[in-house]
């Protein structure tokens, strides 16, 4: 974790205040100490001309995971492997940015007892940065630095130069100029952008932060046209963070011991599930069509199957012909998400008695969901891998065995009709296949012979003339006459 | 009866008959010496007193107020020792037939006998008892004679009311000489142990019978070396020779070598013979027709013999349930209506199916008991086990094959019939679940905290959170559990090292088992790539046949069960290189097996974790990259200038080359690949095939097959694993094992497995000893540790690590796996394999640093 930030002169402004600007001697290494390693400042170059000061800062990566206690366990309440091999040494993080703040704080705030004049007005400066992660890319950078005078020189640093195909890594060299700034602006501006870009921090964002984030953006900030990506990633979930890591654990290490990230297999939550979602159109739809076909079966006692967050229950609930509303979803995160929005531990008893929440799997049959009057599978055959699909029928249609089922899923011959999808992706990283309309109508109708349900679909969303509707709807009833005839069991 | 006592009428010394599994309803007056009876009769622990939990409620063993909540305390204890199947003595007065009530339901729910011993002792002799008890001192004379009153007028009902066996005992010296015989149920023959022939429904089909005893050995219903042949009922109708059946059949019980329990079919004829009226429908009428040609006589014969059938039997010290239409668990060596009507018909949905016939309910996919249940009366197309019950239906009558099981080699011995005697009214067909149709496996087993038996370490428990993870892995991500069989234990890292320089060395590894006590072990490569676990049959008959999926011939899968590659026909197309290659080498025949099950590297490592190496060690690589050449350009810069930076200069020269060598370390992890083109598999352990684990064939023997098959491999798709054998306790032997590691670690090799030789090894207290130790190379571990893990204030803190939970750990994950083997090789039903399988999975994600 590097960073030079150079200047020019002139026998009259000399290169070298840079030097009482900074508060740093430019004829000594100064080393400071800040809580994961030290911070040197030195002077690769000081002349009258031209003076460059660089900051470097010693990362100790041992020191970084072991600061949390517990014996063996990895320490930090996030127990990843990738602690140890962490990027964090290299790269021009928060941790930098704190630094910066550390080692430069009066500089930051425009205070020079020796060259007030010249801490007050613009200078000529040239600010490198070798290694920045940047989630955004070369892009944002630009959206970010640009708007505030500076020009940009950013080129992507490759993944690994023997392995070309990997592309481009999430870092970016930097160099920015601008010959209208103040060292204190400058000084700022990489104080708060430094952590937006890396979008990841290394302390627990507490209240203060705002406040922080007020002093240092105090001019700049409040004209920026990416002020609101700036503020949401500056305060980047708060609280989330740390709850996220605790519920993860179990997760996360059976992904490592898969030599997989977390993300590959913890993903039954959508990333962004934690902001408050403005619900899209689609999806309100989906649950009306939903809503209307449960209603039409008069059904009373529902299964919600592959909850998630819990969207549809809460639905479900404020309609009192729903007396018992069971949500079953087999991530322990998506449900204590789902408890959390439905306020559980807050509702009346009378409400929460019509509402549960259970862990439970549709790659098995489980007799805690025999007898209802209809179970629901919203957008969760998709998440079925093909050959384990049989599987999910016989849990559902032949063992739970309700009186009614409704299945939806996407059409994927409506995905041309969606602008930002390219060409041949799925709608959800997760989605192991997407089906046409007539793939949907063949499985449903084979499963529907075979467990003895009748099945009618009904379109969701605008169904377009070609390509049919975003989401197709299927509708099973029950067939099968349930009248016992003893005497034929007996006589078989 | 005398008022006076019984001192003058004669004595009788009654034996009385109680069977060993029964609820006993002690019936007598305060006072009658009901304790004292039960105390000289039964166990302690086998008697419930009224009092004594009038005491746990109250306090006090007379307090008359608490009796309601001492009488739910005594249901309640009474129905789990029946439930668990203990005899269970009630002693309370009972004298009030609402109070008997209740026991004989809670007798009829746990399907036990509820038998009455009554006291019948004068009022006079319970009064003078009482009174000389201080704690029932004061009790008014008039309970006592209420207790009595209410006693004689039960007497008559007892049996009506549901008693099956009443004694009543009269007067005090009856009660003082009485004796208690215990008697076994009628279906409790667990003290035979056969060998047994079980035959499923023959239904008439008199010379198809002849042809299967003749195969099985019997000479006129007489097997040469003792067998015992065990019918399962349904000898009638609609076949040819119901007669013939029964006649042979009846000959073969009387003269003691077979076994018979009814099926539904003779029980109607049953009924039929005794002059019930029932509709000779379902083949009845052909039975009826051809036993009208026999004699009066042999009729009557008939009728006494079905009419002693006993619907299940319990066999070979309770391995084997035999009964016509299966048996859930709960209702083994039970006696009651609803027992006989299980065995007898099966338990129905309530549905009826497209022709009309009731769809039974599948029992035998809910079973979870140890005994295997033999049953019959569903014709099936094979008799297939399927959680450890058989039915042995094979449609003889229906032009299908008659079936027998031979006990307890497990053996099928079957033969076609002649002709179709009889047109079935639906097709044969299996709807046989965790099976052929995709019926899943049941939550019940994996979900919650659970408690998994091993027969190598005991009780191993897996905690609802790990479960819980699990769960979600197993189900989104994990190959068919039929293909699923074993998940591999993680390994413990060896001993940190006190060799300087080093975070892993071999010298604590080897000192460690010889400590164990282990002599001999070998040293293994560690192949640079991810562990995979394939499972390999001969054929797709094999895999159908054994494992129950079509269209595959295997699995190949990661650490947590995941399909390894995306595109099935790859891995098929690995399967059957390795198919081919264990023909070549001929260890299918050599290990008399159609499948194997491998426990393997898959290299590359990019192959798989190519996500993980970008965007970790990848990463960690370009930015160090990135960053060094203008951090030293600066300090070099200054440097020069004449500033005092050379301890940092020579600092920030050091961190650049340990990041450099960082990269070059995760790079010997990463080729390209194209199909299978540069794809490796190194095999290191054959874990089972059928019939047998081989988890203890010590490893010279396992590496020696499987030089074989890679020997064999004419695809270049095999490796080798490069191995050492190294004495523990000889030091050029240790030596030697050293100089092979850091060589091989100096070359940038990942490192080695020290294993002991014997495979599956105790030491000296009896306990697993770890079944690997990895040593890591140096360079490898900057991957786990970090870039600058070496330099000396680094290597100085790693050292604190915490290998115990990690080495428990693994001990348990291995007896797992052992467990998974071992319930696969014998035939285990699947949930049962699944459950072990699923323990791994859940240990693994138990809280335990990831580094070791």
């Amino acid at each position: 974790m590097f960073l030079t930030v150079t200047t020019t002169g002139t026998p009259e402004h000399p290169a070298t205040d840079l030097g009482f600007l900074l508060h740093k001697h430019p004829g000594r290494a100064q080393a400071f100490s800040t809580s994961f390693g030290t911070a040197h400042v030195l002077y690769p170059e000081a002349e009258e001309q031209r003076c460059t000061a660089a900051l470097l800062l010693e990362v100790d990566p041992v020191a970084l995971v072991r600061r949390g206690k517990g014996k063996g366990r990895g320490g930090a309440p996030d127990a990843a492997l990738a602690q140890y091999v962490n990027d964090r040494p290299y790269a021009a993080s928060s941790l930098l940015a704190v630094a910066l703040r550390t080692v430069f704080s009066s500089a930051m705030r425009g205070v020079c007892k020796a060259r007030p004049e010249r801490a007050a007005r613009p200078l000529p400066l040239r600010v490198e940065i070798p290694a920045l992660p940047a989630r955004g890319g070369p892009g944002l950078v630009r959206r970010l630095f640009e708007p505030l005078g500076w020009t940009v020189a950013v080129d992507a640093v490759p993944l690994d130069t023997e392995f070309p195909e990997w592309g481009d890594s999430r870092y970016v060299r930097l160099v920015l100029e601008s010959g209208t700034l103040t060292l204190s602006d400058a000084l700022r501006h990489l104080y708060v952008l430094l952590p937006v870009l890396d979008d990841a921090k290394h302390y627990w964002v507490s209240p203060d932060e705002v406040d922080k984030l007020m002093r240092a953006g105090a001019g700049w900030l409040p004209g920026h046209p990416e002020q609101k990506l700036i503020t949401s990633r500056y305060l980047s979930r708060r609280w989330s963070l740390t709850r996220e890591a605790m519920d993860r654990l179990e997760l996360i290490r059976l992904a490592e011991t898969d030599d997989s990230e977390v993300e590959e297999i913890d993903n039954a939550v959508e990333a962004e599930a934690e902001q408050e979602a403005r619900p899209t159109p689609l999806a309100v739809r989906r649950r009306e069509a939903i809503l209307t076909a449960l209603r039409d079966h008069a059904a009373a006692r529902v299964l919600d199957l592959g909850c998630g967050e819990g969207h549809l229950v809460r639905e479900l609930l404020q309609e009192p012909r729903f007396t018992e509303i069971v949500g079953v979803d087999v991530s322990v995160r998506a449900l204590t998400i789902a408890s959390r929005r439905l306020k559980l531990d807050r509702m009346g008893e009378r409400q929460a008695a019509r509402v549960q929440l259970l862990q439970g799997s549709l790659a098995y049959t489980d007799k805690r969901l025999k007898g209802y009057d209809a179970a629901v599978l919203s957008e969760v055959v998709e998440h079925v891998d093909l050959p384990r699909l049989p599987a999910l029928e016989y849990a559902v249609f032949g063992s739970a065995r309700p009186r009614t089922v409704v299945v939806t899923t996407p059409n994927v011959e409506y995905n041309v009709r969606w602008d930002t999808l390219p060409a041949g992706h799925v709608r959800h990283r997760d989605h192991r296949f997407e089906w046409t309309r007539q793939e949907f109508r063949t499985w449903a109708g084979r499963v529907a012979e075979r467990h003895g349900y009748a099945v009618e679909f009904r379109p969701v969303g605008d169904d377009d003339p070609e390509v049919g509707p975003p989401t197709q709807l299927a509708l099973f009833t029950l067939t099968t006459p349930a009248t016992p005839t003893e005497k034929e069991a007996k006589a078989a | 009866m005398s008022t006076t006592g019984s001192s003058r009428t004669p004595v009788r010394a009654r034996a009385l008959p109680v069977t060993d599994l029964s609820l006993v309803v002690l019936i007598g007056a305060s006072g009658s010496g009901k304790s004292t009876f039960a105390q000289r009769h039964f166990t302690p622990t086998e008697v419930i007193s009224s009092d004594f939990c009038r005491g746990l409620v109250a306090d006090d063993e007379n307090d008359q107020s608490a009796s309601r909540d001492a009488f739910d305390v005594l249901h309640y204890i009474a129905g789990k020792r029946l439930a668990a199947g203990r005899r269970t003595v009630v002693d309370a007065t009972n004298v009030q037939q609402d109070a008997r009530r209740q026991l004989i339901d809670l007798a009829r729910k746990h399907d036990v006998l509820p038998i009455a011993v009554v006291l019948d002792v004068p009022e006079q002799v319970c009064a003078e008892r009482n009174a000389g008890r201080a704690d029932r001192a004061d009790m008014p004379r008039r309970v006592v004679q209420r207790h009595t009153r209410e006693l004689r007028r039960s007497l008559r009902h007892l049996e009506r009311e549901g008693f099956r066996k009443v004694h009543v005992l009269r007067g005090v010296a009856e009660v003082e000489h009485a004796t208690v015989v215990t008697e076994k149920r009628f279906n409790d023959l667990t003290h035979l142990t056969g060998p047994f022939d079980i035959v499923g429904d023959v239904h008439g089909c008199a010379t198809e019978l002849e042809t299967l005893l003749a195969k099985l050995g019997y000479t006129d219903g007489v097997h040469p070396e003792g067998r015992t042949a065990v019918f399962v009922g349904d000898l009638v109708d609609r076949g040819p020779d119901s007669p013939g059946v029964l006649r042979r059949v009846m000959s073969m019980v009387r003269s003691g070598n077979a076994l018979c329990v009814p099926g539904n079919h003779e029980n109607k004829y049953g009924r039929h013979l005794k002059g019930r009226k029932v509709q000779l429908t379902h083949g009845l009428a052909e039975t009826v027709a051809q036993m009208e040609r026999e004699s009066e006589e042999f009729r009557a014969e008939v009728r006494d013999f079905i009419d002693g059938l006993v619907s299940h039997y319990v066999l070979d010290g309770g391995r084997l349930v035999v009964c016509h239409a299966g048996l859930p668990e709960k209702y083994h060596g039970r006696t009651s209506g609803r027992v006989r009507g299980h065995a007898l018909y099966g338990d129905t949905t309530g549905e009826t199916d497209e022709f009309g016939l009731p769809v039974r309910y599948p029992w035998a996919e809910d079973y979870r008991g140890r005994a295997a249940v033999v049953y019959g009366h569903t014709p099936v197309p094979g008799a297939t086990w399927l959680n450890n019950t058989l039915c042995l239906d094979t449609g003889a009558v229906f032009g299908g094959r008659l079936t027998a099981l031979r006990w307890p080699e497990r053996e099928i011995v079957d033969v076609p019939a002649e002709r179709v005697w009889y047109e079935p009214v639906k097709p044969l067909r299996t709807e046989a679940p965790g099976g052929h149709d995709g019926r899943p496996l049941d939550l019940a087993d994996v979900r919650g905290r659970r408690v998994v038996e091993t027969r190598h370490a005991g009780r191993i428990t897996v905690r609802e959170e790990n479960g819980a993870a699990a769960l979600e892995v197993m189900s989104r991500f994990a190959t068919d559990p039929r293909l699923l069989p074993y998940l591999p234990p993680t390994m413990a890292p060896t001993a940190t090292s006190g060799v300087d320089g080093y975070l892993e060395h071999p010298r604590e590894a080897f000192a460690q088992y010889a400590a164990d006590g282990v002599a001999r072990v070998v040293c293994e490569e560690k192949h640079m790539g991810s562990r995979a676990v394939v499972l390999v049959c001969r054929d797709a008959e094999a895999a159908r046949d054994r494992f129950g999926v079509e269209g595959v011939t295997g699995s190949l899968y990661t650490r947590t069960g995941r399909p390894f590659l995306d595109d099935a026909s790859v891995t098929e197309e690995i399967l059957d290189r390795l198919r081919t290659a264990a023909g070549e080498a001929g260890l299918w025949d050599e290990l008399a097996t159609d499948w194997l099950l491998l426990d393997a590297e898959l290299m590359p490592w990019s192959l798989k974790a190519a996500g993980l190496l970008r965007s970790q060690y990848a990463a960690v690589g370009a930015a160090s990259a990135a960053v060094f050449p203008g951090v030293l350009g600066a300090l070099e810069g200054a440097a020069a200038r004449g500033v005092e930076v050379h301890d940092l200069l020579d600092r920030q020269r050091a961190r650049a080359a340990d990041a450099a060598a960082f990269t070059d370390a995760y790079r010997r992890y990463c080729w390209p690949t194209d199909g299978l083109d540069g794809v490796r598999l190194a095999p290191f352990q054959i874990l089972a095939v059928q019939g047998r684990s081989l988890a203890a064939l010590p490893h010279d023997e396992q590496l020696g097959l499987l030089d074989r098959l890679v020997e064999h491999d004419g695809s270049g798709l095999l490796q080798t694993t490069r191995r050492l054998y190294v004495d523990t306790g000889d030091p050029e032997s240790v030596a030697a094992g050293t100089d092979w590691w850091l060589e091989m670690t100096g070359r940038g090799g990942e490192g080695m497995v020290v294993k002991p030789l014997g495979a599956l090894v105790r030491d000296d207290k009896g306990r697993l000893v770890q079944p690997g130790i990895k040593c890591r190379g140096r360079e490898y571990l900057r991957i786990i540790y970090g870039p600058e893990y070496t330099r000396p204030d680094h290597l100085a803190r790693l050292r604190h690590r915490f290998l115990n939970h990690k080495r428990s750990l693994a001990v348990r994950e291995y007896a797992l796996g052992l467990e998974a083997l071992d319930r696969l090789a014998d035939g285990e039903p699947l949930w049962r394999v699944h459950e072990a399988v699923f323990g791994v999975l859940a240990l693994e994600s138990e809280p335990v640093d990831p580094r070791l």
